[in-house]
Parts: structure tokens; sequence; C-alpha cells
């Protein structure tokens, strides 16, 4: 088979050499732009799975490689002066110029030729091959070629990085924190050789303009970054190589392969260097696409094979990498975080290293971590632990004066089985047996303040003393089975009540007996629903009448925690959105006149409830839909709801609108969580499509959230 | 899990005869549910047609759209398609909708491929409504009407399906990509407030015995060419072999599927045999 190759890159070079052992009769050439030495970046770095695969793939090189690797263990988070170190990560890491050296020796010991100052202009000239590799890297002329085919799309990051290295040697892969008057400026830095380092340096855009880095030459940038960095340097320098402040660009394409034309590594996917992982999936592409061509005769189908090995493995790289990208963006929201916690919310960035994996890798380190998360966390107030500790899931929280056993509350499902809004003896069961569950706090389905306010016929309600005498037998059975604790979630269904059952379907409006709709606008929330009637200001008063007449009868039933629902596209939240809210008067229009009524509710219906018992609210912290409510508006209404007297808030999204895009993958609602409760200092509570203990203790010890829920 | 398996509707050139054969021979071989995709601009038989024959030569295997695309046709009149096959099926019927994913449907049925999301929206609301009002009948055998699927991948259609529907049907796909929506699923009906949890139907190709392998993997290529290179991936995925088979009912197995279907690629009645006996 006759192959070329463009690009002499660590995957073309790699490739190269394997196909030639695949079979010694393969013609295989390599064209490479620039000289033989001259490379461009610093170090690369090998995770120990990268390393096996580099093994099996080929001894020799692979030998070589790991003779001259820089080898460490730890990674140390430098953060307001302390170092957090944790161990067991095992990492290698070699000079890129070393390794392009020992790749070329091997691709020249076993026939590969490799043509270097070659440019490639288009795929015209490689017309005889059987088999052409576009393996030129981010900017491929191959792909651009055949763009239309390999339709990538690009997405340009908002932060400015740029490529140092360092004569300093650090010890362990190493994050540094340093502000000063411009912002905030990180650093990966890790050894790639027993005189050098890695050392990027990573900013905000608005930064790295305030700091006069938009146009220093790159002495300049150099001499701002060795002041900044000073004491880290500890005398060292930095040293620079064509090192340019440039945005990462991700880097996606619907497909890899076209006829005889493939793309390998950087020309294919790139996954934002934070998770450094470009030369490892590169390197894993050359071992991939040559063990297809070796099992495969036909290259179409081992182009087609080769491509659903990688695919998924790259994506699911790429996904971490955003997620790491998004962690370091956003870094500034974590500032006011202890170093531990700083720490291990940065370990668990992109959501591959959990909990248990670092409980794996370093057994000691989770143990600070739990033993910090006992004693010092948001709303511990415990003071245990530190020698011995529960993990975060099982670690007692305490909001005001209510002390929760644990951070695992289950919400439990509607059955609508409520007879005039009074909880059926079903629903008691169901409560008391979850109360049972060992759950620190179980919260009901929607209570209906009102008649009207229900969702369904059978939704339970607290607008009279019958259904007052039914809670407060519930409660107390609850209280009776163990520590749990119970909230009540108090619930107007404005524009989506009266609707069937919903074992039928939801928003399915009732055939009969069905009662008037009342909503900030008379907007109907299906194309089927009942046209709701805006509400007039005395509707409004007698709204938040029945609110503060149902937190009055849940403190007499004894609830541990009142909850307000401002989420779904209930008759509160139905206020909050821009999208079901078209009212001319005070209470429609601006943001601010939008959560007025919700907030003129909660301050006055709290009013009526204990000061040392906790108010929470769920609410929605985005529309998913265009024009929408979302996490901006939330964090401020979260602020808001704050200081009318909540402390908590439950982290909801979408269902405003019938016709919203929703996002059910993993997790959800923690990125709002966090969002929310990073930036305003408010204590949050987060379920979404959570299924373990490890994402619950993640989620926990991060700082994302406080407390978890399941539905059950 | 059960598994059942597809009728032969969207490979082209099948003999009618042979589709009933198909259907009667899934019965004597106590498979649970025969399966049908939808195509209009193929060479291909319209589903509910397909179904209707079906039960008339079968009396107790379950008749499963996978899917019916929705938006192409008139709402009352596919009501009154589904509420007829399952009334005379004796209430075997499982409907499966979605949005289908070819825009030529579309330009061949004369509808408008932009408003298809809402229309399907709009769709999902109304059929329920019009089996159990009795407005368009005939009265299905069950009240509220057969069993509602839907199907799709984005946080829409499992919106939808949660809002709407009885359960959820995938797309086919490796049992890891199957897992994934599932955990979609069920996250998008705990949202919604649905008591319970959806049932979960799964699909995937097969072609069993080394002279319909290639045909398999043509005919995948031809069905799936309007998704250009991934295709390719289609093709190569078709299960060839019985450990093939095996692996991947495990796969849906464990990853909480209710009912899987495994949909034929060449339309030889051996086909059915070889599959029963890879199954075990």
């Amino acid at each position: 088979m006759r192959i070329v190759i463009v690009g002499g890159g660590p995957a073309g070079l790699y490739f190269g050499l394997l196909m030639k052992k695949v079979d010694a009769a393969h013609e295989v050439t390599v064209l490479e732009r620039n000289p033989p030495d001259a490379t461009f970046g610093w170090g690369v770095v090998f995770s120990e799975e990268t390393l096996g695969a580099l093994r099996d793939a080929d001894r020799p090189s692979f030998d070589e490689i790991t003779d001259t690797f820089a080898k460490w263990d730890a990674i140390d988070v430098r953060y307001r002066g302390e170092t957090v170190r944790s161990r067991g990560h095992a990492f290698s890491a070699i000079a890129r110029k070393r390794l392009l050296a020992i790749l070329q020796r091997r691709c020249a010991d076993l026939g590969v030729k490799v043509h270097f100052e070659r440019e490639v202009p288009d795929l015209s000239a490689l017309a005889g091959a059987d088999l052409v590799v576009g393996a030129d890297g981010v900017n491929s002329m191959v792909r651009r070629v055949l763009e239309a085919s390999f339709r990538p799309t690009y997405e340009v990051h908002r932060t400015r990085f740029v490529w140092f290295g360092t004569d300093l040697v650090f010890k362990a892969f190493t994050f540094i924190f340093r502000g000063n008057e411009h912002g905030l400026f990180q650093v990966h830095g890790y050894p790639f050789d027993a005189a050098t380092s890695t050392f990027i340096v990573e900013c905000p855009e608005e930064t790295w303009r305030r700091a006069g880095l938009d146009d220093a030459s790159e002495d300049d940038s150099i001499a701002y970054c060795e002041k900044l960095f000073a004491d880290d340097l500890g005398g060292h320098s930095l040293l620079s190589n064509r090192s340019l402040w440039i945005n990462f660009v991700t880097l996606r394409c619907d497909t890899w392969n076209h006829g005889n034309v493939v793309l390998l590594g950087d020309a294919a996917h790139t996954a934002h260097f934070t998770i450094g992982s470009g030369t490892k999936l590169a390197m894993e592409d050359a071992v991939a696409l040559a063990g297809s061509l070796e099992r495969y005769p036909d290259v179409s189908t081992a182009l087609t094979m080769f491509e659903m090995e990688r695919q998924p493995v790259v994506e699911r790289f790429q996904q971490a990498a955003l997620e790491s990208a998004a962690y370091f963006e956003n870094v500034k929201r974590y500032a006011d975080f202890e170093p531990i916690q700083f720490a291990f919310n940065l370990l668990t960035r992109s959501g591959r290293i959990t909990h248990l994996e670092l409980e794996k890798r370093d057994p000691d380190f989770v143990a600070r971590v739990d033993g910090w998360f006992a004693s010092h966390a948001a709303g511990s107030g415990h003071r245990v632990g530190g020698l011995v500790s529960p993990p975060p899931m099982l670690t007692p929280a305490r909001s005001r004066g209510v002390d929760v056993t644990n951070r695992v509350a289950l919400s439990l499902q509607s059955k609508d089985d409520a007879v005039e809004g009074v909880p059926s003896s079903d629903l008691r069961t169901r409560l008391v047996d979850a109360a049972r569950s060992g759950a620190g706090l179980v919260l009901t389905e929607p209570v209906a303040v009102l008649a009207d306010g229900r969702i369904t016929p059978g939704t339970p309600g607290l607008y009279g003393d019958g259904q007052l005498e039914a809670w407060r037998m519930i409660v107390d059975d609850v209280h009776r089975v163990g520590d749990g604790r119970i909230g009540i979630r108090l619930t107007h269904a404005g524009a989506r009540g009266a609707t069937r059952p919903r074992r039928e379907g939801v928003d399915r409006p009732l055939r009969a007996g069905a009662w008037p709709l009342l909503a900030a606008s008379d907007v109907p929330y299906t194309a089927r629903s009942q046209r709701p009637r805006a509400m007039s200001l005395e509707e409004m008063q007698d709204v938040l009448q029945a609110f503060i007449d149902a937190a009055s009868r849940a403190m007499l039933a004894g609830f541990d925690l009142l909850e307000f629902e401002l989420s779904h596209g209930y008759l509160l939240a139905g206020f909050l959105s821009p999208l079901t809210n078209r009212r001319g008067d005070e209470y429609g229009g601006s943001r601010e006149n939008r959560m007025r009524y919700p907030l003129e509710v909660v301050s006055a219906a709290v009013r009526g409830w204990p000061s040392d018992r906790p108010v929470a609210a769920r609410l929605t912290a985005s529309d998913w839909a265009p024009g929408g409510f979302d996490v901006e508006d939330a964090s401020v209404v979260a602020g808001a709801l704050r200081q009318g007297g909540c402390s908590l808030i439950e982290v909801a999204a979408g269902q405003t609108v019938e016709h919203d895009r929703p996002d059910y993958g993993r997790f959800f609602l923690v990125p709002f969580s966090d969002r929310i409760r990073n930036d305003r200092g408010i204590p949050t509570l987060v379920g979404g499509n959570l299924t373990t203990r490890d994402e619950v203790n993640t989620i926990l010890a991060a700082g994302r959230a406080d407390l978890c829920v399941f539905s059950g | 899990m059960r598994v059942g398996i597809g009728l032969p509707n969207t490979v082209p050139e099948t003999a009618g005869d042979s589709i009933l054969g198909w259907a009667r021979k899934a019965e004597e071989l106590r498979f649970p549910s025969v399966g049908v995709l939808d195509r209009i601009v193929f060479d291909s038989y319209e589903p509910f047609v397909t179904l209707g024959a079906a039960a008339a030569v079968t009396d107790r295997i379950r008749l499963v759209t996978m899917i019916v695309i929705a938006p192409i046709r008139s709402t009352a009149l596919l009501a009154k398609q589904a509420a007829s096959l399952d009334r005379l099926s004796g209430g075997r019927l499982t409907l499966g909708v979605s949005i289908g994913a070819r825009e030529d449907d579309y330009e061949a049925t004369e509808i408008d491929p932009r408003r298809r999301g809402r229309r399907f929206s709009e769709q999902l609301a109304t059929f329920r409504a019009q089996w159990e009002e009795h407005a368009v009948g005939p009265r299905p055998a069950r009240d509220g009407g057969p069993e509602l699927l839907v199907g799709g991948s984005s946080g829409q259609a499992f919106a939808r399906m949660a809002r709407y529907a009885d359960g959820y049907v995938h797309g086919g796909g490796p049992p890891r990509a199957f897992a994934g929506a599932a955990a979609r699923a069920r996250a998008a009906w705990s949202e919604l407030g649905r008591p319970d949890s959806p049932r979960l139907w799964g699909q995937g190709y097969f072609a069993l015995g080394a002279e319909a392998v290639e045909r398999g993997a043509e005919y995948l290529r031809r069905y799936y060419a309007f998704t250009g290179p991934f295709a390719e991936k289609i093709a190569a995925a078709n299960l060839t072999s019985p450990q093939a088979v095996k692996d991947f009912v495990r796969g849906y197995e464990e990853a909480g599927c209710d009912d899987l279907v495994l949909l034929p690629t060449t339309s030889d009645l051996s086909q059915i045999d070889r599959l029963a006996e890879a199954l075990g």
C-alpha cells in the first residue's frame, strides 16, 4: 500500500512507523513543512493508560521515550499562598522536541521516508496514494481542502494563554493562582526533563487587556509574568519559543474520513489544553488507525472502523476538556473557597475524577477533604470530624435551627391521589417510608395553597383545617420514625392548573370539572390548555394571602422546612419569566418588576414562619428557551430571595413554556447550582439525573451544592 | 427484557407474502413483538398497512411502529389508523412516533419541515384526546388509546415523551448509547412529575449467516445513505454473529431496556430461525 502522511508531528510519525511494522512492504512517506529540529511547544504529558497503549504498539520507541521521561505522581494547587498536594496521579512528560527526535529516528530505522521542508499546498500531488493521512495539525490543509466532507466546527474559548518554558523544575503538576490589580492569572506547570518545565499562563481576555498584554512584545510578556510569579519562580526565568498569547479553539468534525483520506490527531479534533491530552489523543489515534488497517483489508472499512472506535473516546475527552476549560474561565467564582476545597474542586472539574477516584489515588487527601467538610463546610455547624469523618453525603447539615442528619433529600413523586386536597393514606405511608429510607430530608410533592391552585384534582392542598390535621399526622409520623426532617412545597399551579392526573400525561386539560385558571398574563400553557386570566391586583392579594395562610398552617402542622415553588411555569414562576409575563403594570416588564410579586409573596409568607426553621425556594435557573429567564436572572433573584428570608435555593430549570429545549444530560442542574451558590453565597439543593453516591460526594465536597435531592 | 423481531418492511424488493410469512413465523417462534420502520421516499411498505396485514395472520404477537413519522401525516388520520389497527388486532398495537430524520419524506408529503417540532407537539397533545373522546373512532381497545412511545434524541424529544407518552423508543446504537438515552428519559420523566417510570424500547439491526452479512450491510448503507458517512458506521455495527447478538442483548438488558426489537436487514425467512437460535 502506498501511504502518504501530511505532517510530521507525533501522530504522523507514529502512524508511519506503525504501518511499516504492520507490513514492511507498505510504502510510507511523511511530508513535513518544517525542518527536522524546528519544533514549537515545550513538554507533552502522558497518562499511564496512554503509556500502556504505546508499549503494546511499539516497544523500542516506548523504551526510548520512557527512558527520558520526567515522572511524578503529585498535583500541587498553589492558591492564597498555600500549597495543597494530592498524590497518586501518575503522569509522565517528555520534551516535544525529544519525542519527535525519537520518532524520526525510529521512522528512519523502519524505512519510513520522511521529507522535511516539504510544503503540500493541496491534495492533487497525492493522487497516486492508496491512503492519504492528514496529520497536519489544527490548521490542517487536508481538512481545509475537504471541508465540505469533514464539516468542521470551531469553538473559540474566552481566555488567553501562552506557552512558556522555565528552567525551574517543578516537583509536581503545579497549578498556581495569582491575582494582581489587573485580575486573576493561573499557571499550568509541569516538568518534562531534568532541567526544564512547561509553564502555561492563562487569564481572562479582560485581564489580559487590562494588563496591556494585548500589545506587549514577547519580552514584555515574559517580564510581566516573571514579576507576577516571582515568588513561584524563585529566581528562575521564563523561556520563550515563539510564545504568543492565543485563544484555544476546540475543533470537531462530523467525520474524519472521506474516500481514502483520513484525519488524525489535532487535524481531526482538539481538546482544551487544561486536561493536557492533545499528543496523547493523537498518538492513540495513530495506534487505532494502524490497528484497523491491519484488521480490515479494505481501506474504506478500516477508516470507518477506526472512526467508530475513536470518536466516542475523543468526544468523551472533548466533553471533559470543555468542563475543564469552563472551570478555568470562571475560577474567580471560587475565590472565597478555602484552599483544600479549592483544590478538590479543581481536581474534579472535568467530571472524570470523582471523590471515589481520588480516594483510590490518595486516601489521605480525601480524608483531609472529608474532615474539612465535616468540620468547616457551610451549614455543617457541627464541628465534628477531622480524624474520622463521614463522607460529605453523610455529613450533617444545619439550616437555621434545624439539624439534618445527612445531605440527601428525597422528593416524592406525585400520585395525584388526594381527595379535595386532603393527602391520601397512601401518601402518608410513602412519606413515612421515605423518612425511614435514611434520607435526611423528605420533601412533599407540590401542595396547593388554594383549591384553584391545584395542578390536578388529586393535588394535595393546605388551604383548609381538615388538610392541616392530615398533614399534622403525617409530620408526626415522620418525626416518630427517626431523625428525618420533612419539608413542604407550597405551590399555586397558575397556567398549569386544572389538568388530568399525571399518570395519563402532563398538562392535559381536564375534560370535565376544570376550574378557571389565573396567571401573570393570559398565556395558555399548551395549544390545548385553558387560557388563564391575567391576575388583577385584587386576585394577586388573595393569592398572597393564601400563601401566608398556608405557611402558618405548615408551621402548625410541624413541618421543618417551608419551600416556595418558583419554577416549572407555575404561578409565581410565571411572573419571573418574560415569556409568560406580559404585564404592563409594575409587576411586568423589567426583571425587577417581574420578580416583585414572587418576592412580595415569599417575604409576606415567611413572616408567620418561625425564624429558626429554614425556608427554601425552588427557583428556575433557565427557561431553556430563547428570550427567557436565564441563570444570570436566577442569580439576581436568588440574592433577593435571600434578602426576603430564604435560606436555601433548590435549583430547577425548564418547563416555563411547553416548547422549551431542555438538556437532561448527566448532572444537568449542577452547573446552575454551582453558579447560584458561589456567585451569591447562598446554599443550594440540587437534583437532576444524579444517580450515585459518588456523584453526591463529589458535588458536595467541591462546593457545587449543599444538599442533593433524589426523586422517589 | 423481552426481545422481539422486526418485519422487513423497509428492505427493498421484499415480496408481500414474505412479510406475512415473517409475521406468522415470528409468532410461531414465540417472539413477543414485531416491529416496523417508516419511510416514504424508499422501496418500503407503509407501517400501518404492514401491521394490519400482520395482525390478520397472527393472534398474540404485539405490533410495534418504531417509529411512524407523525408530522408528515394528518393528525386525525393517524389517530384513526392507529385506533383502527389497535381495535382490529385486539389491542396489540404499540404506537411509536417521532419526527423522523429525512427532509425528502417531508417534501414528498408536502409538509413544511421547519414547523415539524411544533406540529409534532400539537399532534401528541391531540391524539389522546381524539381517542378518549371517540371523536375519531373506532374506540381503541384500551381506554385512552394504544400504548404510545416517543422517539428522538434531543432534549425536546425527551420532554415530549415525558409529557405525553407511556415510554421512550430509542433509535439504535450500542448499549452505552442506549444507557445514556435511558438516563435522560428517566430524568425527563421525573422532571415532568410523572409517577413511576417510562417504558424503554430499544432496537438493533442483525444479519445472521455468511450470505446475509454483505447484503445486510449493503441495505443499511442504502437505507442510511442520507446520513452521509454515518451510514458506514451503521452498516459496520450490524450484528452479524450469534455472539454479537448475545452481547448486544445483554448490554441492553443491563442498561434497563424493557423491550428490545432486533430488525432484519435482509428479508430471507431463515433469518428468523437464526435469530431465535442465537437468542437461545
